[in-house]
């Protein structure tokens, strides 16, 4: 098996290299995609009210995300370095699925942004109004169209559509473009993360204007920005909510062991319980929030390994079942490629690879345990994200609420509840991926490609080094960056 | 139709560039990022695995390593 063969360090270390980096890099999208947001309504205002006011208001939020982009921008191309080096057996059996949406991205936000972002900066007095508001606007456009075909890539990995595993070129080519650009578990995953953008970037200006206030500066800049992130913040993270709802019932329909891991339910069945801590339960709840039915079936994590026969008559096969099957497509795939094999014999076997290609990925686990994510990792992952998303939503409801009764200002514990909303904000963005990867090992692709696999054989100890490269690197970088922020806020809007 | 200035597009551009104040610190961030990025890690540490196969030549490198890596040996139970 790969698992004796593999250094278990190579993987380790190959996985945590790339979790650091797509860690760092998620740091910045989210408050690209919501800051956008919430300048492009200010310079809005301004181009509707002809007042200076939300000029000087959007140039200043626009000052804090030119920072944030700039120490942002390209860390994502640290993500494609790593998939040629560590992970080159993944990069190529994927083929253009995953080239095309990045080649196109890459595309995108390079003309987009390079072009929209010099005009929102270096714009001002030199072209209309108009023509400047319509940069801004474009430059979020362009940030948004960017994660659009990252989520599609990253979408593919989970729920794999739309293409043909071709045993002659060792990878999967694409057979139906639409159904890997407009998967409905792409459009769900992008509304949820681009949302949580939006929550993001308005849970930063509110807690950098509840700062202000609390400082006793800058007050009609905070509240009025308050104003506006709040309301962006609540539409966002009801969106949020709406989103991760109907993605939960996907993760149950497509990645079931992700759900037993996210609620580690070890045996299902009917009213299955919602796990509000450990020991507390709901019961039922997870059956609704997954099925969408009160009395709806939700397998645990032993039904899924032994098999079982779910209430509408379809057998699911047990892992063992399953794995037996994978390797009936390794062994094919082995007899097809191999020089001496007759083409008879070849045609045989690239007719049994196909009709157990959606095994092939089993026929390298060496337990059916290797199918069981880390469940506690997965299981509190799942319990930061939810609860940080109803912490947010209450401190955005009662800042909003208390705005416009006018008496914010005097509730200082809630200005203090608002500016620690920052962490919370990105703990939560963190933790939703952290459930949405760790939630799907062991798997690279979904059922055809487990991380063993994936992975390149590489010298553990050079991965180890890059990883420690990173570390400083990225420590360095984001204490750049959160120094000069913090500069900047401190500073406050120039006149 | 109307045409693009190009001389207009640069010196948009260059004033721009030559306007900024806090900008300049970014960009230089920017810049020592992409050598880091582009020189360090790509050229000493970043060599794509399949680099110098020809395109007929990856498929049997990515079908070795991927038969390489099960090790089951080909016993499997038959269909």
């Amino acid at each position: 098996m790969l698992l004796n063969l593999i250094e278990p360090a190579l993987i380790d270390w190959s996985r945590a290299q790339f979790a650091l980096t797509a860690c760092y890099h998620w740091l910045f999208v989210p408050l690209t995609l919501g800051l956008a947001v919430v300048m492009a309504i200010m310079e809005t205002l301004y181009v509707i009210r002809r007042d200076p006011f939300w000029k000087r208001a959007a140039r200043f939020w626009m000052k804090l995300f030119g920072i944030n982009f700039a120490v942002g921008v390209a860390t994502g191309l640290i993500l494609e370095f790593e998939f040629g080096t560590n992970w080159s057996n993944y990069s190529w059996f994927v083929g253009d699925i995953f080239g095309a949406p990045l080649a196109i991205e890459g595309i995108v936000a390079f003309f987009m942004e390079a072009t929209f972002i010099a005009v929102m900066y270096f714009g001002w007095n030199k072209v209309s109004r108009g023509f400047h508001l319509a940069a801004t606007w474009l430059t979020g456009v362009g940030a948004t169209l960017s994660a659009w075909w990252i989520l599609v890539a990253n979408s593919w990995m989970q729920h794999p559509v739309g293409m043909q595993f071709n045993p002659d070129t060792v990878r999967n080519e694409m057979m139906d473009f639409f159904a890997v650009a407009f998967s409905p578990v792409a459009v769900v995953k992008f509304c949820h993360t681009v949302l949580s953008g939006w929550l993001t970037g308005a849970v930063f200006v509110a807690g950098v204007s509840c700062w202000y206030l609390l400082r006793r500066r800058e007050q009609p800049l905070a509240f009025a920005s308050l104003r506006i992130a709040t309301v962006v913040g609540l539409v966002a993270a009801l969106g949020v909510m709406a989103t991760g709802d109907t993605s939960g019932v996907q993760v149950a329909r497509h990645q079931p062991m992700k759900l037993a891991a996210m609620e580690g339910l070890e045996r299902g069945g009917r009213r299955a319980p919602f796990s509000l801590v450990p020991g507390v339960e709901v019961p039922g709840a997870l059956s609704l929030l997954a099925t969408h039915d009160v009395d709806g079936y939700v397998p645990g994590i032993r039904d899924l390994l032994d098999g079982y026969v779910h209430p509408d008559g379809t057998v699911v096969l047990s892992a063992d079942e399953k794995i037996r099957r994978g390797r009936v497509a390794l062994d094919a795939f082995r007899t097809f490629r191999a020089d001496t094999t007759a083409p008879a014999a070849k045609a045989e076997a690239r007719q049994r690879l196909m009709d157990h290609m959606p095994y092939f990925g089993y026929g390298y686990l060496s337990s059916p345990e290797r199918l069981v994510p880390p469940v506690g990792l997965t299981y509190w992952a799942f319990r930061v994200m939810v609860g940080g998303g109803m912490f947010l939503l209450v401190v955005l409801a009662a800042l909003l609420f208390f705005e416009r009764r006018g008496t914010l200002g005097r509730r200082r514990w809630l200005l203090h509840a608002g500016l620690w909303s920052i962490p919370v904000v990105y703990a939560a963005g963190q933790a939703g991926w952290i459930v949405a990867e760790v939630g799907r090992q062991p798997w690279a692709i979904q059922d055809l490609l487990p991380v063993e696999a994936a992975v390149s054989r590489l010298d553990p100890a050079a991965v180890q080094t890059t990883f420690f490269i990173f570390l400083v690197l990225f420590t360095v970088l984001l204490v750049a960056e959160l120094r000069i922020l913090c500069r900047a806020v401190r500073k406050g809007p120039e006149d | 139709m109307k045409v693009i200035d190009v001389t207009a597009v640069w010196r948009f551009y260059r004033d721009g560039f030559r306007a900024m104040t806090w900008g300049r610190t970014l960009w230089v961030i920017i810049l020592l990022k992409l050598f880091i990025l582009f020189v360090v890690l790509r050229v000493c540490f970043f060599r794509p695995a399949l680099a110098g196969l020809d395109e007929s030549q990856k498929p049997r490198a990515v079908a070795g390593e991927l038969l390489r890596a099960d090790r089951s040996g080909g016993n499997s139970a038959q269909p």
